[in-house]
């Protein structure tokens, strides 16, 4: 929600799990944080190893209220569902409205680790695990409402690529319901309780669901994998002032200012034919090394690459196919926030994959950012031999609310 | 300003609440400052009212196209003498002060005799299938969404009036006690529309 993305935890993780207790002795819930961690020991398997202390994942909040949506700028959470909703019939300004102030309030809540209200398993929602719930508005949206003149410039359907192979079931929406927690159970009870406040107004067009490493796997901050095995995101804007210059609208109207744009592509990864490749094939289609992830003119994950710099055979290092060549771009106002979630469906009886990226990307404006890009990897971009967009579909992520308001007042209000 | 808060210290066993929520303070006092407001952010779709004769908590009312509905919430008497709810009114439907009891190895809701009385420094909770405030015959569409405002009437003729917004609900299905109310169709109406 704020423009610092980095999540950490406050000083009372320290206190109810650590060793802090012993310097802030004075305190008077000694005895009960005491009591807590000794339950904490006792429900603890002893044949299993020390566990991360359950309170650090499970009870962690991320802000709901603010000028901007939580989701975007958050450090990625390890499940993620993503739901895309198509308005019914009839469904217009008003009653747009009244969807989101219930959609709201439910994501207050329960972002904060509070059932929704009527929540019917009002103890699924007591974990929050970092939930955030962020809200898109789909080009259609803004014509339901009659509101198309507070759409922002750049949010339209795509212009159709060669490399595309689009289906309509994982394509379009008029609300997107983004829905990111620690926790896969968090992430299936926050759904649920959105979908039953949906549905007087709106149908699910598509879900798709996805992960990443869980917490406390690895140090936080890294740059995700995708199931190719490649380190994917490096390039995105540093936090702070270049992030906030490449996602976020830094003024306009109430509608505009603190809002961004979502653009969500589903990736099909053939691994099939990814598996014929040698390692020395897979890095120069990406043009980084596999396990850093440097640029092949590197050593270091962030080293800037060289794209002049040539081999004995007179080629450059970093071959101009590269997707690392393709997707360069060295302006933080031109670069995009990629957030990506892996996908794993069955494998066919043959054991062949179903794996692919449920790609987004977050920029202030899908033209000026997004589409450069887009048109340089669709043009030529190696991996596209491995890689199919099945799927695509933009959305506005309207600015945040206060307590009491509700996402999307400045579009509909 | 961080990001993310913790939210261990209340959802601890109610015999470490106490201490928690000291330690809460204690911790407010030194740690960062949204840490307090972050975890205890209230609901924004909701209206409560903090004051007046008795807290209204979580209000929410069953959304419903015709026919009957209910409201529910949690009612909170921090006051040192009990108190009792003897009627409800709002503009959209009369209303009834309901409760369910066991009849025929069935439960059934009937109008709840002298009213709904919370004990002194205690809560009442009015949910499906427990005490709720019962929208008899609704007038117009109470849709999803909707806030609507009840007034209550106590025993000693205060009043009180509270917002609750509408939530579509599949469940609170009760049906009447035979012999009360005048409508021929028990149960409430489901799956109303936008």
């Amino acid at each position: 929600m704020t423009p610092e993305p980095a999540s950490r935890p406050v000083r009372r993780r320290g206190l109810l799990t650590g060793g802090a207790l012993a310097a802030g002795g004075a305190l008077a819930g000694v005895a009960g944080v005491t009591a807590f961690v000794d339950k904490q020991a006792e429900d603890r398997d002893d044949r299993l190893p020390a566990a991360v202390p359950v309170a650090a994942v499970g009870s962690t909040v991320e802000p709901f209220h603010g000028p901007r949506q939580a989701g975007v700028a958050t450090e990625p959470q390890a499940h993620a569902s993503f739901v895309a909703l198509t308005l019914r019939a009839g469904v217009e300004r008003i009653a747009a409205g009244r969807m989101l102030r219930l959609l709201t309030g439910d994501a207050a809540r329960l972002t904060q680790g509070q059932p929704a209200l009527a929540d019917t398993e009002a103890e699924l929602g007591l974990l929050p695990a970092r939930l955030t719930v962020t809200f898109g508005f789909g080009p259609g949206l803004y014509r339901a409402a009659g509101v198309d003149d507070r759409r922002p410039a750049s949010l339209a359907a795509l212009p159709s690529f060669r490399i595309d192979r689009l289906q309509p079931a994982w394509s379009g929406g008029d609300l997107l319901l983004q829905i990111c927690a620690d926790d896969p159970m968090t992430v299936a009870h926050a759904q649920r309780v959105l979908l039953k406040d949906s549905r007087p107004f709106a149908t699910v067009r598509w879900v798709q669901q996805g992960f990443r490493r869980s917490p406390g796997v690895e140090p936080g901050g890294r740059t995700q994998r995708n199931l190719f095995g490649q380190l994917d995101g490096t390039a995105n804007p540093r936090s702070g002032t270049p992030m906030d210059a490449a996602v976020w609208v830094p003024d306009g109207p109430a509608w505009l200012r603190d809002s961004t744009t979502l653009v969500v592509r589903r990736i099909s990864m053939n691994l099939e034919t990814w598996d014929l490749l040698g390692r020395a094939d897979r890095e120069l289609a990406s043009g980084r090394r596999l396990d850093t992830g440097a640029p092949l003119t590197g050593a270091a994950e962030h080293d800037v690459p060289d794209f002049a710099a040539t081999g004995p055979d007179g080629l450059t290092v970093i071959p101009d196919f590269s997707h690392l060549t393709r997707a360069h771009v060295t302006d933080d106002r031109l670069k995009i926030l990629r957030r990506p979630y892996n996908y794993d469906g069955a494998p066919t009886a043959e054991g062949h994959a179903d794996s692919g990226l449920i790609f987004t990307s977050y920029q202030a404006d899908i033209t000026r950012q997004f589409l450069p890009i887009q048109r340089r990897l669709a043009e030529r971009d190696l991996l596209n031999e491995w890689t199919t967009p099945i799927g695509s579909a933009v959305f506005a992520i309207p600015p945040g609310c206060r307590p009491g308001g509700w996402i999307g007042e400045q579009v509909l209000g | 300003m961080p990001s993310t808060t913790q939210a261990g210290a209340r959802r601890r066993p109610a015999a470490l609440l106490a201490t928690a929520a000291l330690l809460a303070v204690g911790v407010g006092g030194c740690g960062p400052s949204d840490t307090a407001s972050s975890a205890t952010a209230s609901p924004s779709a909701s209206a409560s009212v903090a004051t007046g004769v008795v807290g209204i908590r979580d209000p929410w009312v069953k959304a419903a196209d015709k026919g009957m509905t209910a409201a529910f919430g949690t009612l909170v008497n921090d006051g040192e003498t009990d108190v009792t709810i003897t009627g409800a009114s709002t503009d959209v439907s009369p209303m009834e002060l309901h409760e369910m009891i066991m009849k025929d190895g069935k439960m059934v809701m009937q109008a709840k005799p002298g009213g709904i009385v919370i004990r002194a420094k205690s809560t009442q909770v009015l949910e499906p299938g427990g005490d709720h405030l019962m929208l008899m015959d609704v007038k117009q569409p109470v849709r999803p969404g909707d806030e609507l405002t009840f007034t209550l009437t106590f025993a000693d003729s205060r009043t009180q009036t509270f917002t609750a917004v509408a939530k579509p609900f599949t469940g609170a299905q009760e049906s009447y006690a035979p012999g009360h109310g005048a409508s021929p169709t028990p149960g409430m109406s489901m799956s109303p529309t936008a």
